[in-house]
C-alpha cells in the first residue's frame, strides 16, 4: 500500500521541503469535496476505518448540515508515490466555499502551490468555483482539473472535461476522473498531486515568516491559528510576534493536524500546521497576517493582508426583550471565532433593544443568525439587510450610513453606494431571464461568454444593495436552480437613492424604513403598506398606513376600525371558559408592541420583515 | 331526533346513548337523578335560602313530561323553599308545544318561557339544522299567553351563513310583532367540534363576516328600542319588568347550582362542573357520590376579572370607583370614541354605548391587561 504508517513518516520540523506538497480543493457546495477529502483520509490511513465518519473535517453542526465548509482546515497526509516510490507529505488545505469568504479563500490559496479543481461531472462548474479558480490562477497555483462523481448515471465527463480544458487551457484528457464515493481514481489523484504540484520553496535560514490562513477559537485551548511557514522555522520555545500589530505572544504549542492535532517539535519551511498562543480572540490573530519570531523578526511581511470589511448590515433583535443580555453574550462569544463579525447596540422604537451587526455578505449573515439561534437558543428578528452608503450633504459633509435610521434628513448632494461585479453561470436557455433580472436590478452588462455549447457566463455590474435584497433567491427561482452567482466588490457609484419611511397612524416605524432607488420607492411603499394592512389586526380606531419620502406620502392604505370584538353569549359554563381565554390573551398582549396608540403583534413585524423566499425556506426547513 | 348543527351544548340523542326506552321512561329516570343531585345540594349548601329563580335549559327540556318537571320542582320547593316572586323559566322548541302542553307546563309553576325562534328564513333555519316550522312560533307565543305565562321571550340568532341583512330584518320585524316581553339575539358562534364548524372547515359554508354581524346587531338594537325593548345585557332586550332575573344573576356573580350532566355551578368563589356523560353522571349519583368532574377556587384576581368581564355586559355597568387609576385613564379614549357612554362616565359608571357593546371584549382587556 502507498500509505505510510504515521510514526514512520517524515516528521514535522524534520521534513525536507522537496518532500512536501501543499494543495487545496476548489469546489462548489455539493460537488463532493468533503467526500473526496474523507476518501483521502482513508486511503492515506491517517484515519482508521473504524473512526471514519462522513465529512470528517467539518467540525460545526452547521457545516455538516448545510454541507458547506465555513472555516478552513489543514491536514497532513503522508503518502508514498506510486510513480517514484518516494515518501511525501501532502498538506491538504480545506478552503471555505462561499463568495462571502473570498478573502479567506485567497489566503488559503496563498498557502498552497497547487489546487485541485473539483467539478461534479453531472453539473459542471459553478460561478463561485470559477471565481476561486481565477483567484488560484492569479496566485500562480498549479491546477489539477478533476471530474468527480463519475459513478453517477447522469455524469457527462466528456462535456465537462471540454469545459474545464477550455477554462484552464489544458487538454480534455488531462482531466482526472474520480469518484469520492467509490474511491475510484483517488490513488491516481494523490500520485498526480505529487507529480504535478511544485514543492514549496523558502529560505530556512531567514527570519521566520508564516502566513496565517485561518484562526479558530477553541473553548479549551483559546485561539488555534493555522499557518503555512514560508521562511525560517517556528519552534515551541519561540516567542512570536504578529506583524500587523507588533504584539508579542508566548508560544504554548506548535503542531500539525493529522487529522487530530498533534504537538510537534516545530514547523519548517513549506510546512503547514497550527500554533497556540493563549490568545482568546481571533481578532488578535487575523487571517492574512504574518507571524514572525520576536527575537529575530522579519522586516518584510507576506503580501496580501487585509482587515475584513463588513459589506452587509442588519439589526438583530431578540423576540423576547429579556433576552438582550443573552444576545450580547452570544455575539461576544461568536466574535471570538469570527473576526469579520462586528456589532454595536441599537435600539428601535418598534423592536426594542438589539444590535446592529455587520457581515461579510448574506451567507455570513445567515450563518451568524443561525448560530445565535441554535447555540444560544435565541429567537431573533432581523431587519432588512442594508449596505454601506456614503451620503454627502449640500455643505460637503460626508456621512457613512449603514442603517436607514441614520439617513440624514437635510439636503443631500449625492449618495455613493457599493457596486459589485457579478458573474452568473447558467444554461444558455436562461440568458433572457437572467438579463431581465439584472436589468431590473439596475445592472449594466459587461459581457457574456459561452463556456460550452449550452452554458454561458454573464457578467454585470450591479449595486450591492440589489444583490442583498433578494437577487440570489430570484435568480435561483427564475432559472429553476440552475444558475450560480458570484460577485466581488469593485467600488462605489453614485445612486439616485431615497429613504422610504413607513408610518402607522402618523408614527414612524423605524424597523421598516429602507434606502431604495428612486424608481423603486413607490413599489416598496405599496408593498409594505399593503403587507402591513394584512398583518396588523383591526384596532378600535381607523389606522392609516403610509409610505413617505421625507414629508411626501407616496403610498397609503388604511386598516378599518374594528367593529365587532365581543362574545355574544356568556352564561354559566361560559364564564370560566371566557376568563381562561382572557388570561391567555394577557400573554398575547405582552407580546404586542405599541407604535403610538397602535398595537402591533410581534408576528406582524416578523412577517413584514420576512421575504417570500424566507418563508419558503422556513417551510422547507419545517418539512425536512 | 337530531341535534342542531351549531349546538355545542352537552347534549345527547337517545341513539347516541344507545337507549331504546321510550322518551317518557328516559325523562322519568333523568328527573330521578336530578332529584338525587338536588338532595346532595341541600346537604352541601345548608345556608342556601329560598330559591329566587330556576331555569330549565341547555337543550330542549320541553321534550320532557310536564309531570316529571313538576316532580323536580316539588322536590326543590320542599327542600329549599321558593321565594314568593320566584321566576321559573323553560326553554322550548316551538314544534314541541301545544296549548295543552303549555297549560300543563304552566301548572307546574313554570311562569316564563323562552321560545327558540332563531329566524323566520327557511334557508337560514336549514343551515342551522332547525327543523321547526317558523309559522309555529306565532302560535306558540299565543298559546303561552293563553296558558298564563307571565313572561314570554324569543331567542334569535343572526349571522348564519347565507343570511342577508334583509332576512334578518324580516326576522326582527316578526319577532317584535309578537306578544312577548323579552328578546335574546345572539351572533352565531361557530363552535369548535360542531357540525357547522366542520362545514366551515370544508369550505361548504362561509364564515359570517364581522362587519355584517355588526350591522345586524345595530339594526336589531334600533328596531328593538323603537318597539319598546331596552337592552339590559349585550344580547338581551326586555320591556319594562321583562328582564330575565335568572340570567342577571350570572352577570352579577351570584351563587347558582346547576343540576344535570355537564352543569356548571358557582358558590362563593368556587366553581365546579359535573361529569359530562349522562351514564357517568348516573353512576356517580347511584353510588351516592357527588357528580362533579372538577372544580376551581377563584383567586382574588380571577374574581375581579370575572366581575369586570360580566358587569360590563350589563346596562347597569361598572362603578368607575371600583377600577384603578391606570385603567380609568386607558378608558378615556373609548369615552372620546363614543364607545363608552359619556353621561354615565360623568356619573361615575362605565357603560357601553351601542358601538361599544360590539367591542365589549376589547374594553374588558383594556381594563384588565
Amino acid at each position: 500500500m502507498p500509505a505510510i504508517e504515521l510514526s514512520k513518516a517524515p516528521q514535522p520540523a524534520a521534513t525536507n521541503p522537496a518532500q512536501i506538497r501543499n494543495f487545496c480543493i476548489i469546489a462548489h457546495i455539493d460537488h463532493g469535496k468533503s467526500t473526496l477529502a474523507d476518501r483521502m483520509l482513508g486511503i492515506t490511513e491517517v484515519v482508521e476505518q473504524r473512526n471514519m465518519r462522513a465529512q470528517y473535517l467539518d467540525r460545526m453542526d452547521i457545516e455538516r448540515e448545510r454541507g458547506i465548509t465555513i472555516k478552513s482546515q489543514a491536514v497532513r497526509l503522508p503518502w508514498r508515490s506510486g510513480i517514484d516510490g518516494q515518501e511525501y507529505i501532502l498538506n491538504m488545505i480545506d478552503t471555505p466555499g462561499h463568495v462571502d469568504f473570498t478573502y479567506e479563500v485567497s489566503r488559503s490559496l496563498a498557502a498552497c502551490e497547487g489546487a485541485i479543481l473539483l467539478v461534479d461531472c453531472a453539473q459542471g462548474i459553478e460561478a463561485q468555483t470559477l471565481a476561486n479558480l481565477y483567484l488560484a490562477m492569479e496566485n500562480n497555483l498549479t491546477i489539477i482539473p478533476v471530474l468527480n462523481k463519475i459513478d453517477l448515471p447522469a455524469a457527462q465527463p466528456e462535456k465537462f472535461a471540454a469545459e474545464l480544458a477550455k477554462l484552464i487551457g489544458c487538454e480534455p484528457e488531462d482531466c482526472l476522473r474520480v469518484s469520492g464515493k467509490t474511491g475510484d481514481g483517488v490513488v491516481e489523484l494523490l500520485d498526480q498531486i505529487v507529480a504535478q504540484i511544485p514543492a514549496p520553496v523558502g529560505d530556512a535560514n531567514a527570519p521566520a515568516r508564516a502566513l496565517i490562513f485561518d484562526s479558530v477559537y477553541d473553548t479549551y485551548r483559546g485561539v488555534v491559528t493555522y499557518v503555512r511557514v514560508v521562511d525560517g522555522h517556528l519552534s515551541p520555545r519561540d516567542q512570536i510576534q504578529m506583524f500587523s500589530t507588533g504584539v508579542r505572544h508566548e508560544m504554548l504549542e506548535v503542531g500539525v493536524i493529522s487529522p487530530e492535532p498533534v504537538a510537534s517539535k516545530g514547523l519548517g519551511v513549506g510546512e503547514v500546521g497550527y500554533v497556540i498562543t493563549g490568545v482568546k480572540d481571533v481578532r488578535q490573530s487575523r487571517v492574512g497576517d504574518t507571524i514572525t519570531t520576536y527575537n529575530n523578526p522579519t522586516k518584510v511581511a507576506l503580501a496580501g493582508y487585509k482587515d475584513p470589511k463588513p459589506m452587509v448590515f442588519s439589526g438583530l433583535f431578540p423576540l423576547d426583550g429579556a433576552d438582550y443580555p443573552l444576545l450580547r453574550e452570544a455575539l461576544d462569544k461568536l466574535q471570538l471565532n469570527d473576526a469579520a463579525l462586528v456589532f454595536e447596540p441599537e435600539s428601535s422604537a418598534a423592536l426594542g433593544f438589539g444590535f446592529r451587526c455587520g457581515f461579510l455578505g448574506l451567507l455570513h449573515m445567515e450563518i451568524v443568525r443561525e448560530r445565535l439561534e441554535r447555540e444560544a437558543g435565541l429567537s431573533l428578528i432581523s431587519t432588512a439587510p442594508s449596505v454601506v452608503y456614503h451620503v454627502f450633504s449640500d455643505d460637503g459633509k460626508e456621512m457613512t450610513v449603514t442603517n436607514p435610521s441614520e439617513f440624514p434628513d437635510g439636503k443631500i448632494a449625492s449618495i455613493m453606494e457599493p457596486i459589485v461585479r457579478a458573474t452568473v453561470l447558467a444554461p444558455s436557455e436562461f440568458i433572457g431571464t437572467i438579463m431581465e433580472l439584472c436589468q431590473e436590478r439596475r445592472g449594466t452588462l459587461l459581457g457574456m461568454d459561452y463556456l460550452s455549447e449550452d452554458r454561458v457566463e454573464i457578467r454585470y455590474t450591479i449595486p450591492l444593495a440589489e444583490i442583498v435584497f433578494d437577487f440570489f433567491d430570484q435568480l435561483k427561482s427564475r432559472t429553476k436552480g440552475y444558475a450560480s452567482l458570484d460577485y466581488e466588490p469593485i467600488g462605489e457609484a453614485e445612486g439616485d437613492l431615497v429613504k422610504v419611511d413607513i408610518l402607522l397612524q402618523g408614527e414612524h416605524v423605524d424597523a421598516f424604513s429602507a434606502i431604495v432607488h428612486k424608481d423603486k420607492a413607490y413599489a416598496y411603499g405599496v408593498m409594505m403598506t399593503s403587507k402591513l394592512r394584512e398583518l396588523i389586526p383591526r384596532q378600535q380606531f381607523e389606522v392609516p398606513i403610509q409610505a413617505a419620502i421625507g414629508s411626501r406620502i407616496i403610498a397609503r392604505e388604511s386598516i378599518r376600525a374594528i367593529r365587532k370584538d365581543v362574545l355574544a353569549k356568556c352564561y354559566g359554563g361560559d364564564i370560566s371558559r371566557k376568563r381562561k381565554l382572557l388570561e391567555k390573551q394577557k400573554e398575547g398582549k405582552k407580546r404586542m408592541k405599541m407604535v403610538g396608540r397602535v398595537e402591533v403583534p410581534q408576528e406582524a413585524f416578523i412577517a413584514a420583515l420576512t421575504t417570500d423566499a424566507d418563508i419558503d425556506k422556513a417551510k422547507a426547513k419545517a418539512k425536512s | 331526533m337530531k341535534r342542531c348543527g351549531y349546538c355545542d351544548f352537552n347534549t345527547y340523542t337517545p341513539a347516541e346513548l344507545q337507549i331504546t326506552s321510550e322518551l317518557s321512561e328516559i325523562s322519568r329516570s333523568y328527573i330521578d337523578l336530578l332529584i338525587d343531585e338536588a338532595k346532595l345540594a341541600r346537604n352541601q349548601a345548608p345556608q342556601a335560602g329560598a330559591i329566587p329563580t330556576i331555569f330549565f335549559g341547555g337543550g330542549t327540556p320541553t321534550l320532557m313530561e310536564p309531570s316529571d318537571l313538576a316532580r323536580i320542582l316539588q322536590e326543590l320547593k320542599a327542600s329549599f323553599g321558593f321565594a314568593p316572586d320566584i321566576e321559573i323559566t323553560i326553554e322550548a322548541n316551538p314544534d314541541t308545544l301545544s296549548l295543552e302542553k303549555l297549560s300543563q307546563l304552566r301548572a307546574t309553576g313554570i311562569n316564563r318561557i323562552s321560545v327558540g325562534m332563531q329566524s323566520t328564513s327557511p334557508h337560514v333555519l336549514k343551515v342551522l339544522d332547525r327543523t321547526h316550522n317558523p309559522a309555529n312560533v306565532g302560535s306558540a307565543v299565543k298559546w303561552a299567553r293563553e296558558a298564563g305565562f307571565e313572561h314570554v321571550s324569543v331567542d334569535l340568532i343572526y349571522g348564519t351563513p347565507g343570511e342577508s341583512l334583509a332576512d334578518w330584518e324580516n326576522t326582527l320585524r316578526e319577532a317584535i310583532a309578537l306578544d312577548i316581553d323579552h328578546i335574546s339575539a345572539y351572533a352565531l358562534i361557530v363552535e369548535a367540534g360542531t357540525k357547522l364548524a366542520a362545514q366551515v372547515k370544508r369550505g361548504e359554508v362561509e364564515v359570517p363576516d364581522d362587519d355584517l354581524m355588526a350591522d345586524k346587531y345595530l339594526l336589531a338594537d334600533q328596531l328593538f328600542s323603537a318597539a319598546g325593548f331596552e337592552w339590559y345585557e349585550l344580547s338581551n332586550w326586555a320591556k319594562p319588568e321583562g328582564e330575565c332575573r335568572h340570567n342577571i344573576a350570572y352577570w352579577q356573580g351570584r351563587n347558582w347550582w346547576g343540576l344535570g350532566p355537564g352543569a356548571h355551578s358557582h358558590i362563593d368563589g368556587k366553581r365546579w362542573w359535573n361529569v359530562k356523560h349522562p351514564a357517568t353522571y348516573r353512576d356517580r349519583l347511584l353510588a351516592g357520590e357527588f357528580p362533579a368532574a372538577d372544580s376551581e377556587i377563584l383567586t382574588a384576581t380571577q374574581i375581579e376579572s370575572e366581575r369586570v368581564m360580566l358587569e360590563i355586559r350589563l346596562r347597569s355597568g361598572i362603578a368607575r370607583s371600583s377600577l384603578d387609576a391606570a385603567a380609568i385613564d386607558r378608558l378615556q379614549s373609548y369615552v372620546a370614541g363614543a364607545q363608552l357612554d359619556a353621561q354615565s362616565w360623568a356619573d361615575g359608571l362605565v357603560v357601553l354605548t351601542q358601538t361599544g357593546r360590539l367591542i365589549a371584549d376589547r374594553i374588558v382587556r383594556e381594563i384588565l391587561l
